[in-house]
């Protein structure tokens, strides 16, 4: 393979470096009306009076938005495919507010000052109502955070408002109770996982138009354009057809942008006026009052013979959805879906349980997207049943982990927001990944720990992980090649690159189909006019499911182009010969460059063009192991990460230098969610981790040395042997780093994040009670 | 209120008001490379360099500006194309959002600093914050682009 599988450069940094105008806010209309939304104090209250007059009358205010101004029409802003497996409980604005930082109106003024100063001129008289601020308490609350009629689900989800439900689950393989029952030893322990968030460095930006034809043109720094304007369409029922939804260059999205933000309000004020309108949020509304992770709590018990072979896997899992139910259900299964399959020589496995809403700031898609927190549960658990039983937790993982050609039950049970499909592992390396990282991390040497001298111990830990690639049977891709005169190509696709790279691996996967340099092919993502269909970059699909869009298309345009040689030939098409520059056919011979002018200038004049489609019918997991190397001070309880080893099999890489970088930003994700990115909310429901300053994500300084691998691995369902590699990495630090803790200093942590005061707190649990 | 403010080299006159900042005046002049992340000096996607240090334009007043030189890495066409290509080179593209202002605090860095240290680099540009690429690339391209001045 010549372009695919090679370290090329990225075909869009050396622009982005220089400054050029790239990012939705450098799209914005120079007169546009800044919008700004009025948001609750409040984390429960309804809106008892709203009164705008004052607001209204402002110099240079030309619109304020209440509830008043929209239909009840319920929607969500989940931004999944159709229909949603999350439940359509959100209104545009309403007259309940339901966390501190929810909408209650919005404005619309000529600058910053204006809009600003028109919030403060808002009268509202709120009913303050008691909020549910305790997740653990919110099932069967008498206090009911959705009370409204209009709500529902829109196929079955386990939806239940009056019991503030935004869904739930049960699935059983086996009779678990007998298991736990008949096992020799038995763990049982709960996990409590936090409300990261995503904290992408552009923050949610839109900004809208109408534009000669008076259609609405939107600037959506987005995951999912395609979603984006058929939930505008829904929510305000405007017509589709006279949407366009553009994404220009996303700074960082993580899953944080594949729901709707401001589009509503802009797109409502530019319809309204006419005239354009903007919206960024500041940092605090993105920490504030976009959405995080779903924080959940994992009662897991696992059973086990007394020689180490696991037997059951059993979980009750609580997960806080917050104000509304956006991913409620599949993140919620993910974290089963795409974790015990890891373990599939079990005899029964049981996972159950309940996503509640509270009066948070809601729960919603991000990277790792339940596997993460299932992760931090299921590979700390197996670590604890190692200690019980004496095992080294490498040896228990080589004996028990899923293996090439195996398959799990789970996976024909448990699919997105619904039944999965059966699934055997083509590709699996896992042993090598395991076998690969116990070298690097000098396992032999270190396991369990070794004494540094100055209270300092060294410690190393590690998991086990899969992720998925697409959503088999409901995510589709396509892609469409153009040839132009001069033999060169327009690559046009839905996918959208949100800095993960796929413009270039699309171009790659392109220019290797169609025999071309990398050069040749001029990637164009996505604009809702222009681009085709592609449900957009989530759940792992890009590589994988618009890879594979991409690559029928490179294979078809390169027939067409051996077609119109054979008529310029007068032979059978199989009688052309073509490397991608020449073609030939005896003693006959044309360029692309030739045979391109000759098509669209001279004769059998026509344009080449091909949009091919792909949808998935299997999700092949790519996996990892994560080993770290620690030093951990039993004075201060400061845990300095030394090196954190990854060993991947996501197929063959498309770019093996893009898809490092996917596992490294991925595994320093995790390492944020694991030890520094503290979530902490006031009694009264306030978020105080509302800014860069007290909310800390990793910086260089903490970042040691990453050690990155990868297996080899040919997936032959992925495009040129790939796998996915968007989210596998930030599986497992957490597990990880609580492994590896424990193994330096014997204490268990079992709460995100882990913080220097919890492990202090844990070694004086631990001397009281030696 | 009308200040003076020397930009990329060329003498610019905006009218402001007292409160604004140099990031908003500066965008609104379509200078794109400075971009905004979060209001509060944390996140380093702002940075200028004033008379030659780097400072956060999102909490600098504009007026604060007045009579100074301010430099974006519009005005360091070269030297952001050259970090570029090391940056592509070790794959530490990713998103792009912090890379401007990441290669303009790379060469404040390279004029305050002579043969800067591994430690050196993280502590200068521990306020650029990314959440792309988990650090490693961008340092090893870095240190790179540096080895290429020797």
């Amino acid at each position: 393979m010549k372009v695919v599988n090679q370290a090329l450069p990225s075909v869009d940094g050396k622009g982005l470096m220089m400054g050029k105008k790239a990012y939705s806010d450098d799209y914005a209309e120079p007169n546009s009306l800044i919008v700004k939304v009025l948001r609750s104090p409040h984390p429960y209250a309804k809106i008892v009076k709203i009164d705008t007059t004052k607001a209204e009358a402002l110099d240079g205010v030309e619109l304020v938005l209440t509830y008043k101004d929209f239909d009840r029409r319920p929607f969500t802003r989940a931004g999944q495919g159709y229909p949603e497996p999350s439940p359509h409980d959100k209104f545009v604005l309403d007259n309940y507010v339901r966390y501190i930082g929810d909408e209650a109106a919005a404005v619309a003024a000529v600058d910053v000052r204006t809009a600003e100063k028109a919030l403060k001129l808002i009268d509202i008289e709120y009913e303050v109502l008691e909020p549910v601020l305790d997740f653990e308490t919110a099932f069967e609350n008498k206090i009911i955070i959705h009370p409204e009629p209009e709500i529902h689900e829109m196929f079955p989800i386990g939806f239940d408002p009056k019991k503030n439900l935004a869904a739930s689950y049960h699935m059983h393989v086996g009779d678990v109770d007998k298991s736990l029952e008949e096992s020799e030893v038995v763990i049982e322990q709960s996990f409590y996982t936090h409300a990261q968030a995503h904290v992408m460095i552009e923050p949610h930006t839109v900004n809208s138009r109408m534009d000669y034809q008076g259609r609405l043109v939107i600037y959506s720094s987005t995951q999912t354009p395609i979603h984006v304007r058929r939930i505008i369409s829904q929510a305000l029922d405007y017509p589709l057809s006279k949407i366009r939804v553009i994404k220009p260059r996303v700074g960082g999205g993580f899953g944080g942008k594949q729901q709707v933000h401001g589009e509503m309000f802009v797109a409502t004020v530019t319809i309204k006026t006419g005239k354009p309108a903007k919206m960024i949020y500041t940092r605090k509304e993105v920490f504030e009052s976009s959405y995080s992770r779903h924080p959940m709590r994992f009662d897991l018990k696992l059973g086990s013979t007394k020689d180490g072979v696991l037997k059951a896997i059993d979980a009750y899992v609580v997960s806080d959805t917050g104000a509304y139910g956006e991913h409620a259900l599949t993140v919620f299964m993910v974290a089963a879906a795409k974790v015990f399959p890891l373990y599939n020589k079990v005899d029964s496995v049981r996972f159950h349980g309940n996503v509640v809403y509270t009066n948070h700031t809601p729960g919603g898609a991000y990277r790792g997207y339940g596997a993460i927190q299932g992760n931090f549960a299921l590979e700390s658990a197996i670590d604890m049943l190692c200690h019980k039983l004496d095992i080294d937790p490498i040896e228990f993982r080589h004996k028990n982990m899923i293996k090439e050609t195996e398959t799990s039950p789970i996976f024909k049970i448990m699919g997105e927001g619904g039944e999965g499909i059966e699934m055997f592992m083509d590709t699996c390396k896992l042993d090598y990944c395991v076998k690969r990282g116990y070298e690097l991390i000098k396992w032999k040497d270190i396991y369990p720990n070794k004494y540094l001298g100055n209270s300092k111990y060294k410690g190393v830990g590690m998991a086990i992980a899969m992720q998925g690639s697409g959503i088999p049977y409901i995510d589709m891709a396509s892609a469409t090649i153009k040839l132009n005169d001069d033999g060169f190509y327009n690559l046009m696709i839905g996918a959208t690159d949100i800095g993960q790279g796929s413009d270039t691996i699309l171009s790659q996967i392109a220019a290797e189909a169609l025999g071309t340099t990398l050069d040749n092919v001029i990637p164009y993502s996505s604009d809702t006019d222009l681009t085709p269909f592609d449900t957009g970059a989530y759940a792992s699909s890009t590589t994988y499911v618009s890879g594979n869009a991409v690559l029928k298309a490179g294979k078809e345009m390169r027939q067409m182009i051996i077609n119109e040689a054979a008529k310029v030939f007068n032979v059978k098409p199989e009688d052309v010969e073509y490397d991608g520059v020449v073609l030939k056919s005896g003693e006959n011979e044309i360029t692309l460059k030739e045979l391109s002018n000759r098509l669209y200038y001279n004769e059998d004049q026509k344009q080449l063009q091909i949009t091919s489609s792909y949808y998935g019918t299997k999700s092949p997991p790519p996996f990892m192991a994560g080993f770290v190397e620690v030093n951990v001070d039993k004075e201060t309880g400061e845990v300095e990460i030394v090196d954190y080893v990854s060993v991947v099999d996501c197929g063959t890489t498309i770019n093996p230098m893009l898809a490092k970088g996917q596992v490294e930003g991925g595994i320093v994700q995790g390492i944020g969610m694991a030890m520094y990115e503290e979530v902490i909310y006031t009694k009264k429901g306030k978020l105080v981790t509302n800014d860069l300053m007290n909310y800390r994500i990793p910086t260089r300084r903490e970042i040691n040395k990453l050690t990155t691998e990868f297996a080899d691995s040919y997936e032959k369902s992925g495009p040129y042997g790939a796998k996915s590699v968007g989210e596998i990495g930030i599986d497992t630090p957490p597990a990880a780093l609580a492994n590896a803790v424990y193994n330096a200093v014997g204490v268990r942590i079992t709460t995100l994040p882990i913080t220097p005061e919890k492990i202090l707190m844990a070694l004086k649990e631990k001397e009281k009670g030696e | 209120m009308r200040i003076n403010i020397e930009v990329n080299g060329n003498l610019k006159t905006y009218d402001v008001a007292p409160d604004d900042y140099l990031l908003d005046t500066l965008r609104a002049d379509n200078i794109f490379s400075i971009k905004r992340g979060c209001e509060t000096s944390s996140c380093g996607v702002c940075t200028v360099l004033m008379d030659g240090k780097a400072v956060q334009s999102c909490t600098i007043l504009s007026v604060k500006a007045e009579g100074h030189k301010i430099t974006t890495i519009e005005g360091h066409q070269k030297e952001a194309k050259k970090l570029s290509e090391h940056f592509g080179h070790q794959g530490a593209d990713q998103c792009g959002y912090c890379n401007s202002a990441l290669a303009l605090t790379v060469h404040a860095m390279k004029d305050e600093i002579k043969e800067p240290t591994n430690e050196d680099i993280k502590e200068y540009l521990v306020g650029n914050l990314c959440r792309c690429t988990g650090y490693e690339a961008q340092h090893r391209a870095i240190k790179l682009c540096l080895e290429d001045d020797e």
